[in-house]
């Protein structure tokens, strides 16, 4: 009797004992947040609250990065009204030139149509033109790194699937010489192989072996840029009489065609940009492909359970993502550079990240959010133009949305808004079996 | 989210009080509100007629109450006296630690409530049951007056059982310790407390002597209605053998052995229960038969089909259901609707696939019909399965598992954590899909479950397999012999390896 319980002493992992009713946070807890748990009206509230904070707190750093303005905080207890209203100029004035840069002013805009002078037109849609040009390899980005989100993956690779897919685009875009229409369908299924093949690397490692994908993507980045160096200095793309690294130029059936005349920049890629983003959106709704991609992004071991092959689910899903940057790559040398030179992407792949997450991974929250920051590309010029201020003062605002849309308890807590907590519904005392 | 309501729980010195409730009754979280770690929003506690309010944990402890939890609290690589001195260490001179007194505190009380436990074993070579004796003995040297354990005999064999209660009875004829005790076993109840008080949906609805009452009140009491406490079963006709599984080796996750060259059948229209201690080989055995874990050697036939070795999706396709031991890890995706949950092994298959789209309107249909047909008591379709009971969780699975075509059943504690109605429900429709010519294999810790459900027992120790036994012929003694690797029916009986194939 001195040891009752030894016959099990050496029982194989005894173990902490079963473990009933633990809700238990997934491996990706951290994803939870992408995924539309929370009520739609409460996330676009939050969003749009986030937006209209980052404005503010960017007029402080407005006011307070013009000398002019405050040299005039100096006396401001003597005169204040001076301090304030050059600040208040100097807001607007900014804000102003930023919104009028990204959307036309619509005075501007009305006198062109009641003239109906057609150059006066086109002249007054320019800034929304420069918009929709900005956004359109943003939308194609940020559903590479959507996409890719909703099946559990951090995909920080869309920047080099961008690079090769616009590498393969602008090859078959200049050496080869097709057939209008059969051209451009040509070079922009280059573009979207190239960037399945970058996909399919970090998804095969992930499957294989289970190496990381935040890894192994970033790792694919480095060569993708490296590759272009190479590839634009050697014979095959660099445009001839030229020793800087340039690549020839693409044939005029390559290109995809301009919507509004040849004055303005915008073309058609944004009509492509809109039929992917559904296609997208139906993918993970309707579609087996889409149920298993969620299935496996947010609970791998049941979706293995009930039969899925996870390995062929990553694989497929960082070929898709691949395959979206790669369009975005195609659209960026096909759409509006028509040639190749080093960076030429101007990290489309990694704004692609924040649109993902402002976007929260659902395919037409990614395009609203790519249409906001293409504003703010655009709008940015103009704003730099006009008052001075600086073009860095929209990542500013970029980063203060981001940093409120990834923390909507502040958001919340700063409007007082009230929710009921939609995402941990389990009775307190469910936990311990009690 | 109110867990307890107005409650009035009374214990007095020197008792064993058995609180007991089904899942999510409030028992935990009435007793954590009075260990400190809550804080009730309104009510007092008084401790010999003085109200005392606690902070935390701390002040309860010095206040004289203890609190073994579910999940043990232990270092696993110190040893028991630096577990148990660990939080009041004294020091001697010189700032060095005082080790000898924490063994001799540990030996001393070891001794005195025959608690049989070495200061200088690591903590992480003790089997469970001594474990929890460790943790005892941490509320032990802090001197307590009350001492609260929760769920204490979930982890424990029979035998191990039989030796807690011997030492819960020392603790309070020789100590006066009060004991509370929670639960949702009845026979435990009746077995050991003094006073019993039950709690349903965060309130007290009575208090008795077990003297006084009989399981069956007890269960009416804690469920709130008549229940049944016994699956009413006939007996089985066993047809040809559907699963055979020959000398099947499975390593686990360490490479190390689990399931050591087992070989046994399952006949359709027979319930096949396994028994045995949680980690003995069972989780491993099911994952090779049901294709999550390629085995080292041997063979698993169902229905005349070789599936060693076989994907997941083809081990389903090929007429197995599975209904996995952990249900919200592998058995359902938490946050989609339920709908999309009854549908997770099927979603690309007629009639909820065309192509590569999915039928949204057909799974919203034959959704609604299996809420009805099984039960699920949900506001919708769509409510996320997350939000569910977990007995309406498990008749998700359980919904999902048996619309499909099946001749192999394959269920891990199907009825763990299940409140009284959800266990007898499963239990049901378990045996209905025997009687209907299913071959059924389940795996249980739950001596009460084998009991109930078996047609023929086999039992797991340290990976080998001792049966199957015919269910008649089966003591609950030989039985928790048996899962403590006491082997009586093979020729090196009483051996470890002792396993009777």
């Amino acid at each position: 009797m001195s040891e009752p319980a030894a016959p099990t002493a050496a029982a194989p992992a005894p173990g902490p004992g079963p473990e009933p009713e633990q809700p238990r946070p997934g491996r990706w807890a951290a994803l939870g947040r992408f995924a539309p748990t929370e009520s739609a009206g409460s996330a676009i509230l939050v969003t749009v609250l986030a937006f209209v904070t980052a404005l503010a707190i960017g007029a402080l750093v407005i006011v307070f990065s013009d000398p002019d303005v405050l040299s005039k905080y100096g006396y401001f207890f003597a005169r204040p009204s001076d301090a304030l209203s050059a600040s208040w100029n100097e807001i607007t004035a900014t804000y102003g030139a930023l919104f009028s840069g990204s959307l036309g002013s619509p005075s501007q805009i009305a006198h062109a149509l009641a003239s109906g002078d057609a150059a006066r037109i086109q002249q007054s849609f320019y800034p929304l033109s420069e918009t929709i040009v900005a956004a359109t390899p943003l939308i194609f980005t940020g559903l590479a790194v959507a996409l890719a989100f909703r099946a559990g993956m951090f995909n920080i690779g869309a920047e080099g699937q961008l690079f090769v897919g616009g590498l393969l685009a602008g090859l078959v875009g200049f050496a080869w010489h097709l057939p209008p229409g059969i051209h451009l369908v040509v070079a922009l299924l280059a573009g979207l192989a190239g960037g399945a093949l970058w996909g399919f690397v970090p998804g095969f490692l992930k499957a294989r072996t289970g190496a990381h994908e935040v890894i192994t993507t970033i790792m694919m980045n480095y060569i993708a840029i490296s590759l272009s160096f190479y590839l634009l200095s050697s014979s095959l793309y660099r445009r001839p009489g030229r020793t800087d690294p340039i690549s020839k130029i693409v044939d005029t059936n390559a290109r995809l065609p301009h919507l509004a005349g040849a004055n303005l920049r915008l073309h058609s890629g944004i009509i492509l940009a809109v039929l992917v983003t559904w296609a997208v959106a139906w993918l993970l709704k309707r579609s087996t492909i889409g149920f298993e991609l969620r299935a496996v992004g947010l609970n791998p071991d049941a979706a293995r359970t009930a039969g899925m092959n996870i390995g062929r689910t990553y694989i497929l899903a960082m070929m898709l993502a691949g395959a979206l940057a790669g369009l975005g790559g195609a659209n960026q040398v096909l759409g509006v550079q028509y040639t190749l030179a080093p960076g030429f992407s101007a990290n489309l792949g990694f704004d692609a990240i924040t649109l993902a997450l402002l976007g929260r991974a659902n395919p037409w929250g990614v395009f609203a959010a790519a249409l906001l920051f293409g504003m703010l590309r655009a709008g940015a010029v103009q704003m730099q133009a006009a008052t001075g201020t600086p073009v860095d003062m929209v990542v500013v605002i970029q980063a203060l949305i981001i940093v409120f849309v990834a923390a909507p308890a502040l958001v919340r807590a700063i409007y007082r808004i009230k929710v009921k907590d939609v995402s941990g519904t389990q009775p307190v005392s469910g936990g311990w079996g009690g | 989210m109110v867990a307890n309501d107005g409650v009035d729980l009374v214990v007095g010195d020197g008792e064993i009080h058995a609180l007991l409730g089904e899942n999510g009754a409030g028992k935990t979280t009435l007793m954590n509100v009075v260990y400190g770690l809550y804080h009730s929003d309104g009510g007092r506690i008084l401790l010999d007629g003085k109200e005392v309010r606690f902070a935390s944990p701390k002040d309860a402890i010095a206040a004289g109450i203890g609190m073994v939890h579910q999940h043990f609290m232990l270092v696993p690589v110190f040893t028991v006296a630096e577990n148990v001195m660990l939080g009041i260490e004294r020091a001697g001179p010189l700032g060095v630690l005082d080790r000898a007194r924490a063994r001799r505190d540990v030996r001393e009380l070891s001794e005195r409530y025959g608690l049989s436990v070495t200061p200088d074993a690591q903590v992480e070579d003790l089997p469970v049951g001594v474990q929890q004796r460790v943790e005892i003995l941490k509320a032990l040297v802090r001197q307590v007056r009350i001492l609260i354990l929760d769920e204490p005999t979930a982890v424990l064999t029979p035998q191990e059982i039989e030796e807690f209660f011997r030492v819960i009875r020392t603790l309070r004829d020789d100590s006066g310790t009060s004991i509370i005790f929670i639960t949702h076993k009845l026979k435990e109840v009746l077995e050991i407390a003094d006073r019993v008080t039950v709690m349903r949906h965060g309130r007290v609805v009575g208090s008795t002597e077990p003297s006084a009452t009989t399981e069956q009140q007890l269960a009416s009491m804690m469920v709130g209605r008549e229940v049944q406490l016994r699956v009413s079963k006939g007996p089985a006709h066993p047809g040809e053998p559907v699963l055979r599984v020959e000398s099947l080796t499975v390593a686990d996750d360490r490479d190390q052995v689990a399931v050591d060259g087992v070989s046994f059948e399952v006949r359709a229209g027979e319930i096949l229960m396994v028994a045995g201690v949680q980690g003995n080989g069972q989780t491993e055995l099911v994952e090779a038969l049901t294709g999550l874990r390629r085995p080292v050697s041997g063979a698993v036939t169902v229905a005349g089909r070789d599936l060693t070795g076989a994907s997941p999706r083809d081990v389903l396709r090929a007429g197995v259901a599975h209904v996995p031991e952990d249900r919200q890890k592998d058995g359902m995706i938490p946050t989609f609707p339920i709908q999309d949950n009854l549908v997770l092994d099927t979603y690309d298959r007629d009639p909820y696939a065309r192509g590569w789209s999915i039928d949204r309107e057909q799974v919203h249909r034959s959704a609604v019909e299996r809420m009805r047909e099984f039960d699920i008591r949900a506001p919708s379709v769509v409510t996320p399965a997350a939000t569910l009971s977990g007995g309406n969780q498990q008749k998700v699975i359980v919904a999902r598992e048996f619309s499909r075509p099946i001749s192999l059943l394959i269920a891990s504690q199907p009825t763990r954590g299940l409140d009284v109605g959800s266990v007898q429900y499963i239990h049901e429709r378990i045996v209905q899909q025997r009687d209907e010519g299913v071959a059924v294999l389940i795996v249980s810790s739950e001596l009460d479950e084998v009991t109930a459900l078996a047609d023929r027992i086999a039992v797991m120790f340290r990976g080998g397999i001792a049966g199957p036994f015919d269910a008649a012929e089966m003591s609950r003694e030989r039985l928790g012999l048996l899962m403590a690797g006491v082997g009586d029916a093979g020729p090196s009986a009483g051996d470890a390896e002792g396993s009777a194939t």
